[in-house]
């Protein structure tokens, strides 16, 4: 086997897919062969390494120099540089946000520094569609302890004893889930895994299929010898394409391994899984929802009980997790559950992936201890907030979930720690909302996604969310009266008492969170039709500051209805009644003079 | 005679959930407000509630049709949270509240969010005073919609001659969904878009005549709601009946006189056949005659038909063709078994043929002046009569077809006193009919007259024992044999599209050993039919099919070929069964249709091509 004495590591996940990293990669790849050096470096197209908005990225073994943001040209001169003559291109390195300093290693950098990788532990580090590299870091090492040494029994008491929890929504106790499943009657048992992640801005389990899909194929057949299913679902959505790409390639490596199919590793157990893929309903996300869609109908959901281990795919009993979930798996049958137990808080034990997005330095993946504070996911992790402008609020479980404000910064996140506070851990997702975010827009932009995603069955969800809609638009446009307030608050109790499923049951809860924590903006745009953030179009005036004006006469040029007037190298004056607030005047200003209130 | 009853297919005339079915014994006892209750352990919260005597209002739950616990209208409290009663399963030690201010609050929550999206065109609805979101909304004490907002803006669909759909005014329980796939296994309505623009339709928003449905109306009577009604026919009958120049010509089916006394709120079952003669002459009909008599008359032609195939090796098992939904269904699902179908024209359509032939010949009128409606049980009916090989008198045999509910708006509007009027008789000659001729409007009916007419005619014995318990009832197949000389007739009976088709498959598996087969597309037979009275439910069919038997008991003249009015019309007209004029004017043909709409769906076929689940 040849020896190299540096390996490159490629991100090819989807953010850097589409920033153009395959083009990086050629280039770099042909340097090396033109400079002579491509029997002494490697390169690795590894899954997403996290740091998505740097992409394309680099990491450059064995000394851990991270390069970002590169084009073709800018891999041929690391070649030359680095590679060739042992120079870091230091433009292409990392600068730390808050220090403006310049982070050589990835492992220097505060959003790679304080990560701890059980799930992505192999994302962004080995390639993806070469199963060997799998097991060169003890793949399928799991699933050969549980057939060779381990009853089922045994299996599930350690994913009990884990204390594991679900990783997609309510953080259900997964151990106890294979027990039900396991112990439930019949013959025929399915194993499912949760792949439609739906959450605008998550996308950990996406990740963990591109970057590490061989994971998955294991912890899922590890299930399936606990619970007594020889037949597994991956059931993922159809705007995941590469991750069904790289599924697909790992199960047919996995089958030619003998390590899926008939009488695996010689045993008795046998198992294969087969790939579902979802039409893009958000609701599909929903377990009973997602088996009704596996069973070939609509995707709906249905009344629980029945649940899942009792009754799921085809009527059959059912092991449902997500991908995160079943991600963990492996890393607990090999280091064993007191392992596991050593990491998180009391109630909440091992990691959490997020993805963090919205006004932040560093959006992207991360996996942290649970515990870990909102401060250092926020402040350290994500290098804090752009432009200098302050903290205002972090939404936490996506469209289902709620905000934490400045006052939460120094919470523990974890399941607990979020329900206390009115949120949730949901996927993963964490959008970080700077001073300039109108909260009743942004609750009124969840609503809207979640009436858009209503699946139509239960009137609560189907009409409640929409009524919600209207009444949130209307305040945001400045139409807001006097006890829309309490009508929000009506609809939101009942929608979350009374929808069949998760989804109406959370809809309403961007809404309530907001309401509690920021209820003077709800009542600042009904009362005094201002909105504080500065952000709903609708209520804010444009103004000519005529100490700052000179009159150059530029906005009268821009402006696309005429309310502009003024003489020549005199201040002008903006009509407010014709004025459409489109903002044009206040971007073409040279002096600045004209500002929205 | 020997009757052999053979171990029937145990088929639920629905998916009922009888407790029997559910094969549990064992009970458990719960708590509901305050009182224990015990109940076995495979009922809902809802079942144990009723056997409480404590009411939970519902709306989407529909016994024996459909548990989705989509509506949110019968949520109770368990342990803090609310819960669907309808499809919550009881546990031991259960603690139920059904009436708490969080229970109450988000009822009158959903209805008034469903108010909020409905027209609220009550005193104008079909559906008025007959309507369950009407009822819940008043027994729930709503006073105001709190939520007002957008409303769905659907085109109607007023292309079927039968069924008329107004998805505005749907409230998306799904019943109807349930009843069309589930039970009648046809598959038409479906839940398409999602969120606030779900909407049940057909399949890419087709228009419902441009498909396979068979317009058989068991959607109709399920909604709860004015979303699906029957194509309403009474301006057209007012227009004929006023015009002088016409001779109006009505016949009533045999199911109508059980069931049009729902509608004056006469019990399921009660025998109205001489009011409502009484009523059809105060509207002012010319002539007041029954369909029994062609029920009667198809009886010979068919059992004719049947003895003949059985004689000269000709496609068995026979099939009976009188219920027009049967017909479209069959020929939509199974083309290439048309030729087990009798070629006999169904009852309303035989006297259609008859009023403008016959009638007027021997009544000495211009047959382009007589208009005939017909009373049906039935919506498919309309559809029958509008089938272009229903026009072998030279006219539209069947002019216009009204279902027992718009008949009984008629009388209504008429200002007639309908429970207080006299009996009166039907007129002759196509008045004159036969118990057999009645037991039509139950499922199995059509078969036990068949018999009865079969057995004497072959064995030239008289039946001692008319009653041919065994094809009566609601088991969704049932099977029988009669010996005739020596040959043993194998028959099959199923009611409801669903059975139906498990028959048909049999018979494609070449695993059905029958002779004869009658089929009717609704349960329960037409008194079970898409134009009856609503509600239309297991139990209220259970007893209309009483009023039936009983009324068959009642007549003087229980067999067909008894029926001395039969024997003149073949004396003066036909001449013979299965003769020359029978042919021309009582026997038709099928049209082999497509299963899916013959309109392209560019979409449908990307979809198809894109393979991707929803």
């Amino acid at each position: 086997m040849a020896e190299y004495r540096t390996h490159v590591l490629v991100c090819a996940g989807a953010g850097c897919v589409s920033s153009n990293c395959k083009a990086v990669e050629a280039a770099l790849q042909d340097e090396l062969e033109q400079v002579g050096l491509a029997e002494e470096v490697k390169v690795v197209e590894t899954g997403c390494i996290g740091t998505c908005d740097l992409g394309p990225v680099m990491v450059v073994y064995p000394e851990g120099v991270f390069y970002q943001k590169l084009t073709p040209d800018d891999a041929r001169e690391i070649v030359n540089e680095h590679f060739l003559k042992g120079r870091i291109v230091r433009r292409l390195l990392y600068k730390a946000p808050q220090s403006e300093e310049l982070v050589e290693r990835a492992e220097d950098m505060d959003f790679f520094r304080r990560q701890y990788r059980i799930a992505l532990r192999n994302t962004g580090v080995i390639n993806p569609e070469v199963i060997e590299e799998y097991i060169a870091r003890d793949g399928y090492a799991a699933l050969g302890k549980v057939l060779s040494e381990m009853s089922q029994e045994q299996v599930i008491d350690e994913i009990k004893k884990s204390c594991l929890r679900g990783r997609g929504g309510a953080g259900f106790p997964t151990g106890l889930k294979w027990e039900f499943t396991y112990k439930a009657p019949g013959e025929e048992k399915y194993v499912v895994c949760n792949a439609d992640e739906g959450d605008p801005g998550a996308f950990m389990d996406r990740s963990i299929l591109e970057g590490d899909p061989h994971t998955l194929i294991e912890a899922m057949a590890i299930a399936g010898y606990a619970v007594g299913a020889r037949q597994g679902f991956v059931y993922v959505r159809a705007e995941y394409p590469l991750a069904v790409e790289r599924l697909s390639m790992a199960l047919e490596q996995a089958r030619s391994y003998g390590l899926l199919g008939e009488n695996i590793f010689g045993t008795d157990f046998s198992f294969d899984i087969g790939i579902r893929v979802g039409a893009g309903a958000f609701v599909c996300g929903e377990e009973t929802a997602l088996l009704t869609s596996i069973e070939g109908k609509r995707g709906e959901p249905r009344p629980r009980p029945p649940f899942p281990a009792v009754k799921g795919v085809f009527g059959k009993p059912t092991l449902l997790s997500n991908v995160e979930t079943y991600a963990n798996i492996c890393p607990i049958i090999l280091h064993g559950a007191d392992w596991f137990l050593g990491i998180g808080t009391e109630k909440s034990k091992g990691t959490k992936v997020f993805a963090i997005a919205g006004d932040i330095n560093n959006t992207g993946l991360v996996e942290v201890p649970m515990g870990t504070t909102l401060r250092e996911i926020v402040f350290e992790i994500g290098g804090g907030i752009p432009h200098g402008k302050r903290f205002k609020a972090a939404q936490t479980g996506g469209p289902s979930g709620g905000c934490l404000t400045t006052e939460h910064l120094d919470i523990h996140v974890d399941y607990e720690s979020l329900k206390q506070v009115g949120s949730m851990m949901g996927s993963g997702g964490l959008i970080v909302m700077d001073e300039d975010t109108c909260m009743v827009d942004i609750a009124r932009f969840f609503l809207d996604f979640t009436r858009d995603e209503s699946c139509g069955k239960c009137t609560p969800c189907r009409i409640g969310t929409t009524r919600m809609l209207e009444i949130l638009t209307r305040i945001t446009e400045g139409k807001g009266e006097e006890g829309d307030i309490e009508k929000l608050e009506a609809l939101a109790h009942a929608i979350k008492a009374g929808s069949l499923c998760g989804l109406g049951q959370s809809a309403p809860n961007p809404v309530l969170s907001t309401l509690h924590y920021f209820r003077d903006e709800y009542e600042a745009h009904i009362r005094e039709k201002r909105c504080p953030a500065g952000h709903c179009i609708a209520l804010l005036k444009f103004v000519v500051d005529p100490e700052l004006c000179r009159g150059c006469g530029l906005c009268t040029k821009v402006c696309p209805v005429g309310a502009i007037s003024g003489k020549r190298r005199e201040p002008h004056q903006i009509d407010t009644d014709l004025c459409t607030k489109c903002g044009a005047c206040q971007e073409k200003c040279p002096f600045d003079a004209i500002s929205r209130h | 005679m020997v009757l052999v009853k053979k171990n029937a297919h145990l088929m639920p005339l629905v998916g009922t959930r009888t407790n029997e079915q559910k094969g549990a014994k064992e009970m458990v006892t719960l708590t509901i407000d305050g009182q224990k209750v015990t109940v076995p352990a495979n009922s809902t919260v809802l079942e144990a509630a009723e056997a409480a005597g404590i009411h939970i209002p519902t709306l989407c739950y529909l016994k024996d049709v459909s548990q989705t616990g989509s509506c949110r209208v019968c949520v109770v409290e368990i342990g803090g949270r609310l819960q669907a009663s309808c499809v919550f399963p009881v546990s031991e030690g259960m603690e139920v509240k059904t009436n708490t201010p969080l229970v109450r609050e988000s009822r009158r929550t959903t209805v008034e969010l469903m108010l909020s999206n409905h027209p609220q065109d009550c005193l104008t609805c079909l559906r008025n005073q007959n309507c369950e979101l009407q009822k819940l909304s008043h027994e729930l004490n709503i006073r105001e919609v709190r939520f007002e907002g957008a409303r769905s803006s659907f085109p109607l669909d007023t292309s079927s001659p039968a069924i008329a759909r107004d998805p505005n005014k749907c409230i998306l329980c799904r019943r109807c969904i349930s009843v069309c796939s589930e039970i009648q296994g046809v598959n038409i309505l479906a839940a398409r878009e999602r969120g606030f623009e779900t909407v049940v339709s057909p399949a890419w928003q087709e228009q419902l005549a441009n498909t396979a449905c068979t317009n058989c109306g068991q959607c109709v009577l399920v909604c709860p709601v004015g979303a699906l009604v029957e194509k309403d026919d009474t301006e057209k009958v007012w227009k004929a009946l006023a015009d002088p120049d016409t001779h109006v010509v009505v016949q009533t089916a045999p199911a109508v006189r059980v069931t049009l006394g729902e509608e004056f709120g006469l019990e399921p079952g009660t025998i109205v056949t001489g009011k409502m003669v009484t009523a059809l002459r105060r509207l002012g009909f010319d002539a007041v005659f029954d369909t029994d008599f062609t029920a009667d008359l198809t009886i010979i032609e068919e059992a004719n038909e049947l003895l003949q195939r059985l004689e000269n090796g000709g496609k068995l098992p026979m099939i009976t063709s009188c219920s027009p939904g049967w017909i479209k269904f069959i020929e939509h699902q199974f083309p290439a078994y048309l030729d087990h179908l009798s070629t006999c024209k169904s009852p309303q359509q035989m006297f259609g043929a008859l009023a403008k032939t016959y009638y007027p010949e021997k009544a000495g009128l211009d047959p382009g002046k007589i208009v005939t409606v017909s009373i049906m049980p039935c919506t498919a009916k309309k559809f029958e009569a509008e089938r272009p090989e229903m026009q072998s008198s030279g006219y539209q045999d069947v002019d216009i077809v009204l279902t027992v509910r718009e008949f009984a708006r008629m009388i209504k509007e008429a200002g007639i006193d309908f429970i207080n009027l006299a009996d009166g008789e039907y007129d002759a000659p196509m008045g004159i009919s036969t118990g057999a001729g009645v037991i039509f409007g139950a499922t199995g009916g059509v078969m036990e007259a068949a018999l009865r007419t079969a057995y004497e005619v072959v064995t030239e014995e008289s039946l001692d024992k008319l009653d041919f318990t065994e094809v009566r009832g609601l088991e969704g197949i049932k099977e029988a044999s009669v010996n005739l000389n020596g040959t043993v007739l194998k028959v099959a009976v199923a009611h409801g599209l669903g059975n139906a088709r498990k028959l048909m498959e049999l018979i494609q598996q070449g695993k059905a050993e029958y002779h004869f087969i009658e089929i009717m597309a609704c349960p329960g037979g037409c008194i079970g039919g898409g134009g009856q009275p609503i509600p239309t439910n297991t139990d209220i069919r259970r007893q209309r099919m009483a009023g039936i038997y009983a009324a068959d008991k009642d007549m003087p003249l229980r067999k067909s070929h008894e029926n001395p009015a039969i024997k003149v019309l073949y004396d003066e007209f036909l001449r013979e069964p299965l003769g020359e004029k029978s042919h021309e004017l009582l026997h038709t043909h099928y049209v082999p249709r497509l299963k899916y709409s013959e309109v392209e769906h560019p979409e449908a076929k990307e979809e198809t091509k894109r393979g991707t689940a929803s």
